[in-house]
């Protein structure tokens, strides 16, 4: 999976979690100051995430993924670039 | 050496509920939360909670809910055999305050024990009790869920203290000739009780993130096998009736479970997550509202620390 591949799949995840346009979802967009994500809706995100990658996102990793940008290179280092 | 008598069924057949006189709403708390109504109402969706006064105890208000109980279920207090209290907020861990309640409701010589399992203790309790009438142990239990929780809060942690209120919801048990209590779906992890902690003072301590993903990865799982152990579907229930914890962990599990023809209780806007007291006083308000009939099936189930869970599928009295 590509990070353009991914990013498209986060920009749905968050839509569907948020209700924000995945449009918006742009690497650089900061989840709490850009696109207006409380932390528990950053759960949210993580869990939906989890189930789509097969991968572990644990709290204290997901607390230091402030933009679009971070979660798909943690995504991508998590296994799924392959 | 005589065995229990023979089995039987059990049912609610009386509910009770006692609300503090004072809502105290988001803007009334205190300023140094760092706070506002839209920030808690986004979070949690909570609008106002209950705060119970100096002359509003846990024993008081558990026995004004399981007076009321007892008089909307018809049966003589006098014919009581049991009163378990489900709180974990009393103000001093002994004496309990099951006895204190059992006197007050005119039960005065009756079996009365306190039960802590924190937010889950009200469905555990109801599991006690229905098995104590299906094996002939005694024949009526009063079963109060009460919590005056805000003692427990520290007003500058704004991670509690925009979540808890007070109150106390009761039920009395007794035999039926048909189900009316399915079997309790319960469990634990105390690998987690750290997430849900008090501090050497007793005040509550929660990491919000956390038993927000637990709860929403978690209980859905949980609803469905309460279901299936009733044997029934999801959507032969007319409502859900989770613990009252905040909103968006109630929505997660209702959108989880699929109750497609089911009411889901949301009390916990204007009452706050009053722990123990939650789902009776959720199931109370249901019916009182007409948004449930009797006989109409309702999936409980309540979460909280420890990590314990508990619920049951009940028939509404």
């Amino acid at each position: 999976m590509s990070q353009q591949e991914i990013l498209d799949a986060l920009g749905a995840i968050v839509q569907e979690a948020t209700g924000i346009p995945a449009a918006r979802v742009v690497p650089d967009a900061s989840f709490i100051n850009d696109l207006d994500v409380d932390s528990l809706s950053m759960v949210e995100i993580a869990t939906m995430a989890e189930d789509k990658f097969s991968i572990s996102i644990p709290d204290a990793d997901l607390a230091k993924l402030k933009t679009v940008a971070d979660v798909v290179a943690y995504i991508a280092k998590a296994g799924v670039l392959a | 050496m005589n065995g229990p008598s023979s089995v039987r069924h059990s049912r609610i057949i009386g509910i009770g509920e006692r609300r503090p006189a004072r809502l105290m709403s988001n803007d009334e708390l205190p300023a140094t939360l760092d706070t506002n109504d839209e920030w808690i109402r986004q979070r949690t969706g909570i609008a106002t909670r209950g705060v119970a006064g100096p002359d509003e105890s846990v024993v008081s208000m558990a026995s004004d809910a399981a007076g009321k109980a007892v008089a909307d279920s018809g049966v003589d207090p006098a014919a009581i055999g049991l009163v378990i209290l489900a709180t974990c907020s009393l103000p001093q861990p002994i004496p309990g305050g099951a006895a204190r309640v059992a006197t007050a409701i005119g039960a005065p010589r009756c079996g009365a024990y306190d039960l802590n399992a924190a937010c889950a203790g009200f469905c555990y309790a109801l599991a006690s009790a229905s098995d104590a009438i299906r094996l002939g142990t005694v024949d009526y239990v009063v079963v109060v869920g009460a919590e005056k929780i805000t003692d427990r809060i520290d007003w500058a942690d704004r991670g509690s203290a925009i979540l808890f209120g007070d109150g106390a919801g009761a039920v009395v048990v007794g035999p039926s000739e048909t189900p009316g209590i399915g079997p309790v779906v319960f469990g634990s992890d105390g690998s987690a009780a750290n997430l849900i902690d008090t501090t050497p003072e007793g005040l509550l301590r929660l990491d919000g993130p956390a038993v927000f993903r637990w709860a929403t990865t978690s209980l859905g799982g949980v609803a469905r096998e309460i279901c299936a152990a009733a044997g029934i579907t999801p959507a032969d229930v007319a409502a859900v009736i989770p613990h009252q914890a905040n909103l968006r962990i109630i929505d997660a599990i209702a959108r989880q479970i699929g109750a497609s023809n089911a009411v889901i209780a949301t009390d916990v806007i204007d009452t706050g997550n009053t722990s123990a007291a939650s789902v009776p006083l959720a199931l109370s308000r249901l019916r009182r509202e007409n948004k449930v009939s009797t006989g109409d099936l309702a999936l409980t189930l309540a979460f909280g620390s420890g990590l314990t869970w508990a619920g049951s599928v009940i028939a509404v009295p």
